[in-house]
């Protein structure tokens, strides 16, 4: 038996080996670089491999090399463009906020040596002599490699290395905050034990995937359905463990535990950082599989996804409701926006006249739209602080728009945008969402959905009148950001009203790069 | 080749990981037992491989292998920190989050 030589694209695929190779060098950094210059030396290469990697992008692009590469393991079709560039822009502006250390008084929010013990002398010697994990960009980089590389997987095999790529760094950054370092390190804890969890149910659902169809590549799984001589059991079976394992990425209910504990506990850089790229790209991978491998099996899988929705819904909005901890209260509304998203892929609605978003258009905009709130919304978190570091509690909150109307202004803003009230990006996502649901013969669930998100728009005011009209909570105070914040806060904002005063410009670009190749 | 034993057999031990996850304390026995499960899924990988004829499931399972490595080096890291931290790795203690 012989083994062709692998064909490999380089060009193409240029996008995720510039992330890649720049997580790399960043690991030859640590080694290399002295203490000192090293920060600055991550930083910049980070964000230079990223932008670098927009440029290939598009000029991969504008050069139309759309198609399957490496031996059909990656396929580079319009959503997958669109989902590396998104993840591509909003990892830029994550990894700003990773970069701000004037708030903190000349220290990053990551632990300065997170092996040492909390509290010990080995701590507190490490941060007498100002160390720093400059690892946590290298960490990220590859995340992002991991993520663009899920989204565009053509086949179940990739899919679950690129997985699981995404997914360890994530673990490790989650458990590295510089204060309260014990939380974060159980946030560390329970993210890996249920992540490893839900990526084994996915590998069980691949490996049964594959004793169905004989194939792990998604168009010949398509093609085996219906006609494979191998018990049905074995796809039912295999659809379903899938599922566990994407929409625990999603954060769908019931695989939504992990969300309101790791959001809180992680530092809040990277909880901005994970609340839309890991979201990102579990949706899109969903999306994927679910379209392109299982679509003709769509009857079976439905009906089970339309009441998840109405779960997640459920219980995002209630429980947002009685939550008195800011990140906390994000987190359940992330639950939320997990539900609304997965409405549109229930709809799987496919036949739209040119210029029109289907149903994978309608998500992305919605992704797009929610991604640059959420960004700019955890990036003002780290500001607010009173004396123990950042105050997330609600109470600390009240009557911040007294000391600072423009920084209130922004978040109240962002939150409305979360809510979908009209001239934001978050009301044009749902709109087109919720229509596509409709359109793709759920208008139950459509309405449903409309219904939660009206009762959700109460948490987000509730917010908002606590930040204006309570009496403030003196010893929190606005602390002084550098641009590393400012710039996220200022772009995230900028686009969410962008968004949702023009938003023809970015519904013209995804209706353009919506359908999936096989 | 008939695979039906086979798959029963991964079929219960994937279930035994699963069980084992839910229920044991100490966030070791835990990890074993994702472990498990995902050896599960290479048994499942590997007969299938036979039956179908070609490699492909049987290289998938050396890929599974060298990533349940990989995610072995980060949880032992994550449990380490853990137990320094609060001389347990019981994950009933790990509750500071709750409220």
């Amino acid at each position: 038996m012989t083994i062709p030589d692998p064909v490999f694209e380089w060009l193409e695929l240029s996008p995720v080996l510039v992330v890649f190779v720049a997580a790399c060098l960043g690991v030859i950094i640590e080694a290399v670089v002295p203490r000192k210059a090293r920060f600055y030396c991550q930083l910049v290469l980070a964000e230079i491999s990223l932008l670098s990697s927009v440029g290939f992008l598009v000029f991969n692009g504008v050069r139309g090399a759309w198609g399957p590469l490496a031996m059909k393991a990656v396929m580079l079709d319009g959503p997958a463009f669109v989902a590396w560039l998104a993840l591509l822009v909003f990892g830029f502006l994550a990894l700003l906020v990773f970069a701000e250390r004037k708030i903190n008084a000349g220290a990053t929010a990551f632990a300065a040596l997170a092996s040492a013990v909390p509290g010990s002398a080995t701590e507190s010697e490490a941060i007498a002599q100002r160390r720093e994990h400059t690892e946590i960009f290298p960490l990220a980089l590859f995340s992002i490699a991991g993520m663009m590389v899920f989204v565009a997987a053509n086949d179940l095999l990739t899919m679950f290395i690129a997985l699981e790529v995404m997914s360890l760094p994530l673990y490790l950054m989650s458990g590295m905050a510089r204060s309260r370092r014990i939380l974060s390190q159980e946030a560390a804890l329970k993210y890996f034990l249920l992540g490893a969890f839900a990526s084994a149910f996915f590998l069980f659902g691949i490996a049964l995937l594959y004793g169905y169809s004989g194939s792990f590549n998604l168009a010949r799984i398509a093609d085996s359905l219906g006609f494979s001589t191998m018990n049905r059991g074995l796809l039912l079976c295999g659809i379903g463990l899938m599922a566990v394992g994407l929409l625990f990425k999603a954060g769908v209910v019931p695989f939504q535990f992990w969300v309101p504990d790791v959001y809180t506990g992680a530092p809040t850089p990277v909880t901005g950082f994970m609340a839309i790229c890991t979201k990102l790209a579990a949706v899109v991978g969903l999306a994927r599989v679910f379209y392109v491998a299982l679509g003709a099996e769509r009857w079976s899988w439905q009906t089970l996804f339309a009441v998840l929705a109405i779960a997640t819904m459920l219980v995002g909005v209630i429980l947002a409701l009685t939550q008195t901890d800011l990140k906390r209260l994000l987190a359940y509304s992330a639950i939320s926006h997990a539900g609304f998203i997965l409405t549109a892929v229930v709809g799987a609605y496919q036949n739209v006249a040119a210029g029109r978003v289907n149903a994978f258009g309608s998500i992305i905009f919605y992704l797009i739209a929610y991604g640059f709130g959420i960004i700019a919304a955890f990036a003002i978190i780290t500001t607010v602080r009173d004396e123990g570091g950042e105050a997330t509690r609600l109470q600390s909150w009240n009557g911040l728009g007294r000391k600072n109307p423009l920084l209130a202004g922004v978040f109240a803003f962002l939150l409305l945008s979360f809510a979908g009230i009209p001239l934001t990006g978050g009301f044009i996502g749902k709109w087109e969402v919720f229509a596509s649901a409709w359109a793709g013969g759920f208008w139950w669930l459509a309405i449903t959905a409309v219904g939660f998100s009206l009762v959700a728009a109460y948490v987000y005011i509730k917010v908002i009148m606590a930040m204006f009209f309570e009496e403030p909570d003196e010893t929190v105070v606005v602390g002084k950001a550098s641009l590393f914040t400012w710039i996220p806060v200022a772009i995230g904002a900028l686009a969410t009203l962008y968004l949702g005063i023009f938003p023809e410009h970015l519904m013209e670009l995804v209706s353009n790069l919506q359908i999936f190749l096989r | 080749m008939n695979p039906d034993f086979v798959l029963w057999l991964a079929a219960i031990l994937f279930g035994i990981g699963a069980f084992g996850l839910i229920t044991r304390r100490n966030a070791l026995v835990a990890f074993m037992c994702v472990e498990l499960m995902l050896n599960a899924a290479n048994l499942v990988l590997v007969t299938m491989s036979e039956v179908h004829g070609g490699l492909d499931g049987q290289v998938a399972a050396l890929f599974v292998m060298v990533v349940a490595a990989a995610e072995v080096v980060v949880g032992l890291s994550i449990i380490v920190m853990v137990y320094r931290s609060r001389r347990s790795v019981s994950v009933d203690t790990a509750s500071l989050l709750k409220r």
